[in-house]
């Protein structure tokens, strides 16, 4: 299928519900992606049943921070220089671009990437949902690696990277991010056909797109909005209420802290607390364990059921969360050792979130 | 001589006037109908204080307005200028034009041309790249050609250094003296959509806010005040000179809001409480912290994002005039209002519509000073098993607005102001103490006339190249500049705030430091 500035619209919104409150905002990386299609540059978003073994495909996205990405908006031609430096390195040409990240502003870029480069874009991506690190992706688990990587900025630097691992990646990427004015744009991953079939977690881009049409429509179509989510995501109501405390501690270049809410409707005298990094991890309800990382939490508006990320969580807001399962890669040992709740330090046990609230 | 203040604020349905003494103290007040051209609802309403009050005209040192000229002509796109907009961020920003999210309509009547040009900054206040003088010149000379009636610039961390957008000013006054310019880092923040966002609009209504002030003018001297200063209520609180406002006029956009919050301070002396302002359509909550509105930095003006300061409020089409339905167990109290028709339509003045303010007099929480109005009627007419239900409803709305717009559970001190709130109970749950002061139906134009001139002033610095005292000190000197431009007293200047926000996953202590001064009008 083709994309349509509306379908941009709709994965934004989606996005943001599967980035699980992190992922950084999608606003500026979708209007990018508008304005490319707005200016007859064509997306196609294609099944992964499709790729060859022997295809290559790279997956693209930027890294950096917030504050420099809503002020040196990209210029748009990065990312076709990663994408040239990437197939140069290589010596070989992409035949697909796809996301890494299926929440949050990564899911967006991508977009952009294939519209200026007119290579077709994947159905399915590297998490499922929004994750902080390199190494958090479901390709990492079956073995491919960061590097070799590039980097490149707005005024055409490009730098290729290839490291002893995703360790010294990151490290080595953050600095040259930096020197690029604090934002870069990234090939990462790049891999076979094959390994992409293997590893991707699939039809992600098309689950954004249609939670977020389900919501823009719902209300025109007079349809509770939250059944239909969770219709759509196999997901499950964690609880309804009103937040009264968020705690905020600034660590290690991590949004972290808790939310504490307070039950209404059926949950009235109950109290859910969920702890974040970035990302929702944990959300505990009256001293009990309900979900973990890596299945998905997101807290969304009880009106609007719009996202609300980490950052924007505040005291008084009316709040449903719901819970998502993750896909099933993730619930492997290396997958739970990757990012499990233990990763991010809570001394809890993974149990997949079906099994927490049906005992099955 | 005594020397006095006329304030007046436009609200939604009433326009009111007051006139108060040199120390604050409320003279007189007179309300008006708001009318479609805003202009002659003002005169009116000035008219009738002055006649009220019979206070001496010449006594009537400084007149401050808190208007909807600018809010309105952007809403219903009337009289916009068209703007040539010179982005300076190329080979960066390309990928998101400038106006590409704004409603079409407004998009085409505002943006007569845009180009992106190399240049602009990075957050350490390094070139991205040099500045394309060439191309700049090239725009200028464009856009004067093409007859535009103002500029709007904007350059890549500009806030950090601004010195990319000033050369554009510098050429300007070379190619086209003629031709206003706006520069973005006199307007917004850092987020450089928004902050173009609100300098294109700021440049589209420099000429709705220029006729503004020449039909006040005149009024004032068809009314005996020719004599009298002009001030115009700001957006945070404050107010600043006609000729002040008459630059950057995108800061009176939602000051009628802000001139509520800050009247209920004059009005109680209490600087900490929330502020509940209930008109005939909307009640906006908002909140006082030190005397001011807390402010919030995303105001979406007429579908289009932009981070000018505004208060931060809540608006819930709930007051006087919200009409109530009832369909069997459902009650539906607003948005939709009978507006100034209250006295026709309300039941209490022998109409059919069933309106808030009629179940508040139903239920006898609320007297209004009309001889035409009848509570009697309302209470005949209407049961009073549904005056307890929807009171109970209204009361309960309220009451979830109020802590929506708190940031903790502790309870506070909640100022009832504005024409409709009468209707309110003297208990709210969630609030320390209820307290509707006296004139508090004036409160928005008593916030108005009292108001204090102030700017502020937002730059970003990495306190690895500048010491922080250094950097702070810089703020405040540009801000009491500006303060002084605004009509302020220089020797009463004082620094109402100093704000510093570290950036995060910046490296070089990249800090944004804003300083608002305070200081009294100079009259």
């Amino acid at each position: 299928m083709m994309l349509s500035p509306q379908d941009v619209r709709d994965m934004a919104l989606g996005a943001a519900i599967l980035g699980a409150g992190g992922g950084g905002d999608p606003y500026i990386g979708m209007l990018m992606a508008i304005q490319a299609i707005e200016k007859g540059k064509k997306v196609e978003l294609v099944d992964p049943d499709n790729v060859d073994d022997n295809d290559f495909i790279v997956p693209i996205a930027m890294m950096g921070t917030p504050t420099v990405l809503i002020e040196k908006i990209p210029g748009g031609d990065e990312v076709i220089w990663v994408l040239r430096s990437i197939e140069k390195y290589y010596g070989r040409e992409a035949n697909y671009i796809t996301q890494i990240e299926a929440g949050g502003v990564n899911s967006m870029i991508p977009i952009v990437a294939a519209a200026y480069t007119g290579k077709p874009l994947l159905n399915g991506d590297g998490m499922g949902r929004a994750f902080p690190e390199l190494q958090m992706v479901t390709f990492h688990l079956i073995g491919v690696k960061a590097t070799p990587m590039v980097l490149s900025d707005e005024r055409g630097n490009s730098v290729i990277l290839d490291t002893i691992d995703n360790f010294w990646a990151e490290k080595i990427a953050r600095a040259i991010t930096i020197k690029f004015g604090g934002s870069a744009y990234i090939a990462i991953y790049a891999m076979s056909g094959k390994e992409y079939k293997r590893g991707v977690v699939k039809y992600t881009p098309l689950l954004a797109l249609e939670l977020g049409r389900t919501i823009r429509e719902a209300k025109k179509r007079g349809v509770n909005v939250f059944d239909a989510i969770l219709d759509i995501v196999k997901g499950f109501t964690l609880f309804r209420g009103k937040i009264i405390d968020v705690a905020r501690f600034n660590l290690g270049g991590f949004a972290r802290g808790e939310v504490t809410i307070e039950g209404f409707d059926e949950y009235r005298n109950s109290r859910v607390v969920i702890k974040f990094q970035n990302e929702n991890l944990v959300a505990i309800k009256d001293g009990e364990v309900i979900a973990t990382t890596p299945d998905i939490i997101s807290i969304l508006d009880i009106e609007s059921a719009k996202p609300i990320t980490t950052e924007r969580l505040r005291y008084g807001l009316r709040v449903a969360v719901i819970g998502i399962p993750c896909d099933s890669k993730w619930r492997t040992e290396e997958g739970i050792k990757t990012v499990g709740p233990r990763y991010f330090g809570y001394d809890v046990d993974y149990v997949p979130i079906e099994i927490r609230i049906r005992g099955v | 001589m005594a020397r006095y203040i006329l304030g007046v604020d436009v609200g939604s349905t009433h326009t009111d006037a007051v006139i108060v003494d040199e120390n604050g103290n409320f003279i007189s007040g007179a309300k008006t109908i708001t009318t479609p051209d805003v202009t002659t609802g003002i005169v009116t309403s000035m008219r009738l204080v002055l006649e009220k009050s019979m206070v001496n005209r010449d006594e009537i040192a400084a007149v401050s307005f808190g208007t909807t000229h600018i809010i309105n002509a952007i809403v219903q796109r009337k009289n916009l200028g068209r703007v040539g907009v010179i982005r300076i961020g190329a080979p960066a920003t390309r990928s998101v034009d400038p106006g590409l999210d704004w409603p079409e309509d407004l998009r085409k009547s505002v943006i007569a041309g845009y180009t992106i040009v190399r240049g602009g900054h990075e957050y350490t206040g390094e070139n991205i790249v040099e500045l394309d003088r060439d191309s700049i010149v090239k725009a200028l000379n464009a856009f004067n050609g093409m007859g535009v009636d103002a500029i709007a610039v904007t350059s890549v961390f500009s806030i950090v250094n601004p010195e990319h957008e000033l050369f554009v000013r510098e050429e300007a006054s070379r190619i086209a003296p003629e031709i206003p310019i706006v520069l973005s880092y006199e307007i917004g923040s850092i987020g450089l959509l928004e902050r173009e966002n609100a300098t294109i609009l700021n440049a589209a209504v420099l000429k709705v806010m220029q006729r503004a002030i020449t039909a006040l003018e005149k009024a004032l001297s068809d009314l005996g005040l020719g004599h009298a200063k002009m001030f115009f209520a700001q957006n945070d609180g404050t107010v600043a000179t006609k000729e002040y406002i008459a630059r950057y006029p995108i800061f009176t956009v939602v000051a009628p809001i802000s001139n509520s919050i800050r009247g209920a301070y004059v009005l109680t002396r209490i600087s900490d409480a929330i502020v509940v302002d209930t008109g005939g359509t909307t009640s906006n909550i908002g909140v006082l912290r030190r005397g001011y509105p807390r402010e919030s930095l995303e105001i979406e003006i007429a579908g289009v994002r932009t981070n000018i300061r505004s208060p931060d409020v809540i608006a819930v089409g709930l007051a006087g005039g919200s009409i109530v339905k009832v369909l069997g167990d459902s009650i539906l109290v607003g948005p939709e209002s009978v507006g100034y028709r209250l006295i026709e339509d309300g039941i209490a003045w022998g109409g059919n519509t069933l309106t808030a303010t009629d179940i508040a007099l139903a239920k006898g929480v609320m007297t209004i000073d009309d001889p035409r109005c009848r509570p009697e009627l309302a209470k005949q007419k209407i049961d009073l098993v549904l005056v307890e239900k929807v009171y109970e409803k209204m009361v309960k709305m309220l009451e979830d607005s109020i802590d929506r717009i708190k940031t903790g559970p502790e309870l506070e001190t909640v100022i009832l102001v504005g024409g409709g709130s009468a209707m309110w109970p003297r208990k709210l749950a969630g609030a320390k103490e209820v307290i509707r002061p006296e004139f508090a139906q004036y409160a928005n134009a008593v916030g108005a006339a009292t108001a204090l001139i102030g700017a502020s002033v937002e730059k970003a610095f990495s306190y690895e190249s500048i010491s922080r005292e250094k950097a702070i000190a810089t703020v405040i000197d540009e801000a009491k500049k500006r303060a002084i431009e605004a009509g302020a007293n220089p020797s009463t200047l004082d620094v109402a705030e100093i704000e510093e926000i570290a950036m995060p996953y910046l490296p070089g202590n990249a800090v944004k430091v804003r300083v608002k001064v305070i200081g009294r009008l100079k009259l």
